[in-house]
């Protein structure tokens, strides 16, 4: 029931994170590399699915391309709708995934933010995230005629065993000889040591980063972590991403000992689940800040931090199916409530924000079931938000925010 | 102290008047399009019926769907928390409610002093709400406020499979093509709307007693259905489409003492 804070201009400034700009330049920098003539580039191009390994690529010295982060652009640069209809409108049903929809639409319309993705020489799919990729980067395949290599990760319900780990481990073996046979030369094992260590570098500064909002004021909110996301991401495996988060880490920490928190009197703390709603990003920022609520964390940006307690920075290779099946998307509803209540209890949360993302099923079923552990577990409320995470036609304002307000009319 | 609650709905729009717990004056009228004047039409005529200048109203509070834009409240607070603090003031033995209104359908678990501790919301579509019964009551030609009673004397309830307003109006359509009866398919209306608000409410722990609050409250028909889905009889008060104004109201004298 308090009515909205606003903040001036040099309050706005003075929390603003200062590493953003530099964040824009490497992103801009890398698409810019990636969209060069392939005569000039000299490098291959891979499309990978966001939860597939990438280190491999990077040893190859492939570009990898992620149509996921550019769903994140799409969504984010409002450009959603023209492109989830345009995908309707070739045959595709709108309940299909909005980045399957808005990519594949890019693709036949060669535009979208940045003038559209550049061709593919290969494509990367791993089915840890979801069963949509499948079909979807067949697709893609069958446009540009270009090979499909696809990582089957099995969903660890409530236990890996054995007989998944050897299952995946062999694929990664095949995975480095398709390399091999697309690029036309041998596989450098030395320096997938390097990369891996590399990886395991920025995942671990990634989840400090994260951890930084452990403390009151948090000095960022997952908005910011859903914007710093998309380097770990991206640029996972390269010393660009490790300087850029030891750069950001700094920043953090120093806000941190300032006591500059992102969200002014931070008054509640939530945890958000699921992924971020792109095209809404600021209003939903501003609409939780000027209710001095703080979402301190969430179990998206987190999910690329899952794999650390699972891999061996001596033997990169030797865990890299086991850690890339078992993360925290591709498990069971038990697991993943396990995994917020964990959450909440570390950042020391009130309450948990559900995005039932119309788009993302593997996130999204089970949200009810999840919602149900928490409050028996936890005792705390919870909201659950019906949305899209790129198709805007499936947001509606008004109600959203009546159930926010409600929601935080209920933490009083 | 003398306060005022407005809810501005999708439908209608109420005012109350509260002077020390009790209920000076209330006025329904419709919201038509423009929110802001909805509401300054609905206080102006809940003054003139309790007799009241309007600078004897020490606090206004708005709530509902146009809630933002009554610019001449003291303070903004969602339906849901009003209508549970309503319900509380209708009868303070209440520990849940469901209130169906023009646009949404809602459930909430209450405490001993009427506060919300969870509450679930229909989705985006306005299937099961007040805006689908009067499409339904459009395409039969009935009067809505016959439409509840009519259900009551039905033998044979129609199913009707979907609950999206569009689908259903279809479903609808066929059936009064195949010559069933009226009451059969608003009886087949009303299961379909109970069936779907049930579903939602119990996703929380709906303890009874039950109040049901919002306009569709008067609906007899809607009202029987729901008790038979939940198995458990619900409180309706006189006043159900006036408990979000009365808790808005009540807010306000609460804050202010």
């Amino acid at each position: 029931m308090t009515q909205p804070i606003l903040l001036s201009d040099a309050e706005k400034e003075r929390r603003k994170i200062k590493a953003d700009d530099r964040m824009r330049e490497i992103m801009a920098a890398y698409y810019m590399e990636a969209k060069l003539p392939p005569k000039e580039r000299k490098k291959k191009i891979a499309w990978i699915t966001s939860g597939g390994p990438v280190e491999p690529l990077h040893v190859m010295d492939v570009i990898p391309i992620y149509p996921e982060n550019y769903g994140a652009m799409i969504g984010a640069s409002k450009m959603g709708v023209p492109l989830c209809e345009k995908a309707e409108e070739m045959g595709y049903a709108r309940d299909l995934c909005s980045y399957a929809r808005a990519d594949i639409a890019a693709a036949e319309v060669q535009g979208g933010p940045i003038g559209g993705l550049p061709e593919p020489d290969m494509l990367i799919c791993c089915n840890n995230i979801c069963g949509t990729v499948l079909k979807w980067y067949e697709v893609q395949a069958r446009r540009f005629q270009v090979p499909l290599f696809i990582l089957d990760t099995p969903i660890t319900h409530t236990r890996f065993n054995d007989d998944m780990r050897r299952y995946v481990q062999r694929q990664v073996k095949e995975y480095i000889g398709f390399l091999e046979e697309v690029c036309g030369r041998p596989f450098d094992y030395d320096r997938m040591a390097e990369v891996g260590r590399l990886s395991i570098r920025g995942q671990e500064l990634w989840q400090e980063i994260l951890e930084t909002t452990v403390h009151k004021p948090a000095p960022m909110t997952c908005f910011d972590a859903f914007f710093h996301l998309a380097m770990i991401v991206t640029l996972r495996g390269t010393q660009t991403a490790v300087d850029y988060y030891q750069m950001l880490l700094a920043e953090l920490k120093e806000r941190v000992a300032r006591g500059i928190g992102m969200v002014p009197n931070e008054k509640y703390r939530l945890v958000w689940d699921n992924l971020p709603i792109w095209y809404r990003l600021r209003w939903l920022s501003n609409k939780f800040m000027e209710r001095s609520a703080c979402l301190v964390a969430d179990t998206y940006t987190a999910g690329w931090t899952s794999w650390l307690p699972l891999t061996d920075r001596n033997n990169f290779l030797g865990f890299l199916g086991e850690s890339y099946a078992r993360i925290f998307l591709n498990s069971g509803t038990d697991l993943m409530a396990e995994n917020i209540i964990r959450i909440v209890k570390k950042y020391d949360a009130q309450g948990v924000v559900f995005h039932s993302n119309r788009s993302c099923k593997p996130y999204s079923f089970g949200q009810y079931d999840i919602q149900r552990i928490i409050q028996q577990r936890l005792g705390i409320p919870t909201l659950m938000i019906e949305a899209d995470m790129v198709d805007e036609r499936s947001f509606s304002e008004g109600q959203i925010e009546t159930r926010i307000d409600a929601f935080l009319e209920t933490l009083k | 102290m003398i306060t005022a609650g407005i809810d501005v709905g999708s439908i209608s729009t109420k005012a109350v008047i509260i002077e020390g717990g009790r209920i000076l004056s209330a006025v329904v009228i419709g919201s038509g399009y423009n929110a802001r004047r909805a509401g300054q039409e609905a206080l102006d005529l809940a003054l003139k019926e309790a007799g009241l200048q309007a600078d004897r109203i020490v606090g206004i509070v708005a709530t509902g769907y146009g809630r933002n834009s009554v610019d001449f409240a003291h303070r903004t607070v969602t339906e849901i928390t009003c209508h549970g603090l309503g319900a509380h003031f209708l009868d303070p033995a209440v520990r849940s409610v469901i209130d169906i209104g023009g646009q949404d359908s809602k459930a909430m678990a209450l405490n001993e002093q009427g506060r919300v501790r969870e509450f679930v919301m229909n989705d985006k579509c306005a299937a099961g709400t007040g805006r689908f019964l009067e499409v339904m009551a459009r395409a039969l030609e009935v009067d809505l406020e016959a439409f509840g009673r009519l259900s009551l004397k039905a033998d044979r309830p129609a199913p009707i499979s979907s609950v999206c307003t569009v689908f259903a109006e279809s479903e609808v359509i066929s059936l009064i093509a195949a010559g069933e009866k009226r009451e059969n398919i608003i009886a087949g209306i009303h299961a379909a709307v109970a069936a779907r608000v049930t579903a939602m409410a119990r996703r929380i722990a709906l303890a009874p007693p039950t109040m049901m609050t919002g306009g569709v409250a008067k609906n007899i028909g809607v009202v029987k259905a729901l008790e038979e889905r939940l198995g458990h009889p619900l409180h309706v008060s006189e006043m159900a489409q006036l408990t979000g104004a009365i808790g808005a109201a009540l807010i306000m004298a609460s804050s202010s003492s």
